[in-house]
């Protein structure tokens, strides 16, 4: 990792304050440290090209596995081919019965009626999609789509892009909670050079168990954490300092995270899977955790036989929670600096197979909810006669939307993160 | 700061407590009982013992162990009629072998767990611990990973090959053998590396991260020019194939020395640059000496020098190194305690054979080990698990925890209530060998050298006074429920951690 001097916290300064900090560190958990002193994460001097783009902003990205049926999702009933592939399964026109939900200003293409949600954020300007998303020689299997794009790499072997982006921003002292992951495992687009991130099911799972077998095991436990003989100097080179400090920073992280948790959030959310990771979301946002980047995963979207239903079910979930989520962030006045982008490894094949289902196919549009999104369609829908091997062309790589994502919005250059010049338009509006 | 060098210890200072370190690090510990057994041996025996691995008797690993077919390309016959059938469109029929592909691909994913359970187990059950060890090492050095190789036997027969060599010779043994194994050829695209469009992948890595190091002592050309010396090295089957006709039979120039040279010559061309033993060293150092971060002190340069020089003079053999560093002065330097942090496999397994829990269940560890950030064939990338402080932060530190704490009780998230009854694990046997000493306190004998024994320090004395306190609270006895409840705060603390 590269140490820059006008880093707040670089090694470098650390060492220089070393007396008064030394004492701090001691007793105090970087963690608290942070927060006591009102810092926000220590990501330098970044500051957005964009103008409107907070300083304190924050990326919560939805992934949507299995590979979500774009063209069932963003509709284009306007098209003849649409409905000669998917006799059974083509959702109808505006206006019929359960047809699509028409997008204002947009001619032939709507949203799937389970998307209402979703539509309405679109019609209050704070939501929009980008079409056609994709990557060039398309791979179908989900690992390995997965893979790519969470690497943003076409083999899929490097590590995480917002790992990357971490190991590229924080210098110095590793942020313990820069990235928060919902989920036993943290993803790979998370996972850089220099650390993990953190990750965990449900916020009660984040502790140790121990006082489960025997609740007297807490003041024993507890003490352990707070036993202190650690410096930042001696951490330097020994092991041990390294994990007396991280064990009171987990200490403290999982009671700040579990109290932020428990407390009743200010809407109502839905009873669902991603609702219910969205809402811990939200109370971390609200508790101000030090975080830049939240991740949460939906899985069930491989609907290879009797799509409609279950598809429809799954977009519904989709779209209330990305709106309950708003409207959370909204009542707490957080909505200007939090925008979440939703992406699937691959949208399906543009025919519909012989169990009223779809199978793997290529591109696929992603979503996009935020105050500063462009709102409403960008990008054009891919056609849909002129198809490779009966499958979709993408018109938008997905680098090109991670480049956005990094340089407008988190506001780094995206060059060395994506290994290349991807940056083209803007997802976010004019100032 | 260290002052220590690679000379010979002292035979007379190798005691119990750097009998276990040698355990801890050239193995995954051990019990109580075996540290003591090693410890009798003498340093120079207990060293033979363990990188002599050979010479222990072992149940060895059959060919047909797994199953080598659930992946094998298609017949001929069968490829014909996919072809056919995507000429003339018949959706039927492509759907057929699109559910047979995924049906294969569910099958080796399969196989995948039940291979990676099983290596798990033999590093829990094997006489051989440095074998082990070093199969693990090489397979983060060689770094696999199962996804784009998509072939389970392939994997399984690349770890029989760290297994086989993982002592042997560095460059004779595994640098000519890795790029001719299947696996590696797969995942680094030489397949695809051919006279008319060379695939770079394999060449660049073999300097960048298998021998030279980043940047150390070759340039982009020699990169290019190495991948046409690898053109034509593939697979067949399960069996490496060298494809004359796809070999770029031209002269290539490398290190500024032109030949016609093959891929053999390439190795050797590379193992001729005065930084291949460096890279080398610095990496087994790292793994097994000390793993902090930051540049290397002027003690341990001087080190990684003498390493260096061992292994050039032994002709790449990696024993003499190994030999020489276990029985080093600097190898049982008080700084060199407890200065790795260990791995998620190294926690797993060393908690299993130190204090000898049972091994639960090995499908649910393994996928531990993934949460803890090290799925057993899948690597984070080519480049391997970075180790050290990358480990740990503040959500697999509680999986840490809790893992251990499952070990000892058998008891996950899943299951409620406790039920430590059934916890089947007895912790006597760590402390048996204080008991009937009179005239001592046994609280606190048997508070000390649990911590020691488990957190590879010396214990700190206010942690010491805390749990003889709370010893005492619970009656001053270390019975069975106080051990455990001991044992369950032990492995919590932070030095549980180190190795």
């Amino acid at each position: 990792m590269t140490e820059h001097n006008e880093h707040p916290w670089s090694r470098r300064l650390f060492l220089q304050q070393g007396v008064t900090l030394a004492s701090l560190a001691a007793t105090t958990p970087l963690f608290i440290e942070r927060s006591a002193r009102g810092v926000m994460l220590p990501l330098g001097s970044l500051v957005s090209s964009q103008a409107g783009v907070p300083e304190d902003r924050v990326l919560v990205v939805v992934q949507l596995g299995g590979g979500n049926d774009g063209l069932n999702t963003v509709v284009p009933y306007g098209s003849d081919d649409y409905y000669r592939l998917r006799p059974q399964l083509a959702i109808q026109a505006p206006g019929r019965d359960n047809g699509a939900l028409a997008i204002d200003g947009s001619d032939g293409i709507g949203l799937n009626p389970a998307m209402g949600g979703f539509k309405e954020l679109m019609d209050e300007g704070v939501a929009g999609i980008v079409q056609g998303v994709g990557y060039p020689n398309p791979n179908r299997s989900h690992f390995s789509s997965m893979d790519i794009w969470h690497t943003a790499d076409p083999d899929g072997k490097n590590n995480g892009w917002i790992g990357r982006y971490f190991d590229n921003t924080c210098s110095g002292t590793p942020n313990p909670e820069a990235g928060v992951a919902i989920g036993r495992q943290a993803p790979l687009a998370m996972q850089g050079e220099s650390q993990l991130p953190v990750s965990f099911e449900r916020a009660e799972l984040f502790r140790w168990m121990g006082t489960d077998m025997d609740p007297k095991l807490e003041d024993p436990y507890e003490q352990i954490a707070r036993t202190n003989h650690v410096g930042p100097v001696e951490e330097d080179r020994s092991q041990n300092a390294f994990l007396k400090r991280t064990t009171l920073d987990a200490r403290v992280s999982s009671d700040k995270v579990r109290k932020a948790v428990a407390r009743s959030p200010l809407v109502t959310y839905p009873n669902s899977n991603l609702a219910g990771q969205l809402r811990m979301v939200g109370a971390m946002i609200r508790a101000e955790l030090p975080t830049r980047v939240y991740y949460v995963t939906l899985g069930g979207f491989d609907t290879h036989a009797n799509q409609a239903g279950q598809h429809a079910r799954l977009l519904e979930q989709v779209g209330n929670a990305l709106n309950a989520f708003y409207r959370d962030l909204q009542a707490q006045g957080n909505n200007g600096r939090v925008m979440t982008m939703v992406f699937s490894e691959f949208g399906r094949r543009v025919a519909q197979n012989g169990s009223s289902g779809t199978d793997h196919g290529t591109a696929a549009p992603m979503y996009f909810v935020g105050d500063m999104v462009r709102p409403g369609l960008m990008g054009t829908h891919p056609s849909l006669t002129r198809l490779d091997e009966g499958d979709l062309i993408h018109n938008a790589d997905f680098r090109t939307i991670y480049a956005s994502v990094l340089e407008d919005w988190m506001g780094t250059n995206s060059n060395t993160i994506l290994g290349g010049k991807w940056k083209t338009e803007s997802l976010l509006r004019e100032g | 700061m260290s002052t220590t060098s690679l000379k010979k210890i002292n035979p007379r200072t190798f005691d119990y407590w750097k009998a276990q370190h040698l355990l801890n690090r050239a193995g995954f510990g051990g019990k109580p009982a075996q540290v003591l057994a090693l410890r009798n041996r003498g340093s120079e025996d207990a060293v033979d013992y363990l990188l002599d691995f050979k010479k222990v008797k072992e149940e060895p690993v059959r060919a047909d162990q797994f199953d080598s077919s659930i992946m094998q390309p298609r017949s001929e016959a069968d490829r014909r009629s996919f072809r056919q059938a995507r000429q003339s469109g018949n959706e039927a029929a492509l759907e057929r072998y699109r559910t047979m592909r995924q049906d294969r691909q569910r099958a080796d994913r399969r196989q995948m767990a039940t291979i990676q359970d099983w290596w798990l187990e033999r590093m829990i059950e094997t006489p051989r611990p440095l074998q082990e060890k070093l199969t693990l090492f090489w397979h983060g050095h060689f770094a696999t990973g199962y996804r784009p190789v998509e072939d389970s036997y392939h994997m399984f027969l690349q770890n029989q090959f760290f297994r086989e060599h993982g002592a042997g010779n560095f460059k004779d043994d595994l640098v000519q053998g890795i790029i001719r194994n299947p696996a590696m050829i797969k995942y680094l695209n030489n397949n695809q590396n051919n006279r008319d469009s060379p695939n770079e992948n394999l060449a660049r890595e073999l300097m960048e991260l298998f021998t030279l190091g980043e940047g150390q002592g070759y340039t982009e050309d020699d990169i290019k020019e190495g991948a046409r010396t690898l053109t034509g090295y593939t697979f067949r089957d399960d069996e490496f194939q060298f494809n004359a006709r796809n070999h770029d039979e031209n002269s290539k120039r490398i290190f500024g020395r032109g030949g016609n040279w093959n891929g053999d010559d390439f190795v050797e061309l590379i193992f001729s640059r005065p930084s291949a033993s460096r890279f080398i060293c610095e990496k087994l150092y790292r793994y097994f000496v000390n793993d902090a971060p930051g540049g290397f002190t002027k003690a341990q340069e001087s080190v990684l020098r003498k390493m260096s020089k061992t292994l050039v003079q032994s002709k790449w053999e990696l024993k003499p190194v190994l030999r020489q560093l276990f029985l080093s002065e600097h190898f049982y330097d008080e700084e060199n305690h407890g200065a790795c942090i260990k791995s998620p496999t190294q926690l797993v397994v060393q908690c299993i054979r130190s204090l000898h829990t049972p091994a639960r269940n090995l499908r649910k560890l393994n996928e531990a080990c993934g949460f803890m950030g090290q799925s057993l064939f899948n690597p984070p990338s080519v480049k391997g698990w970075e180790g050290g402080r990358k480990w740990i932060n503040t959500s697999t530190l509680f999986i840490r925890q809790n893992t251990a704490l499952y070990l000892l009780t058998g008891r996950d998230e899943q299951a409620r209530p406790w039920d430590v009854a059934k916890a089947d694990f007895s912790a006597r046997h760590l402390v048996e060998h204080l008991d009937g000493i009179s005239g001592r306190d046994t609280v606190r004998d048997g508070v000390v050298y649990l911590l020691r024994f488990a957190h590879s320090v010396p214990p700190d004395e206010d942690r010491v006074q805390q749990w003889v306190a709370y010893v005492n609270e619970r009656g001053g006895r270390l019975d069975e429920p106080t051990l455990l409840n001991l044992l369950a705060l032990i492995t919590a603390a932070p030095e549980y951690q180190l190795c």
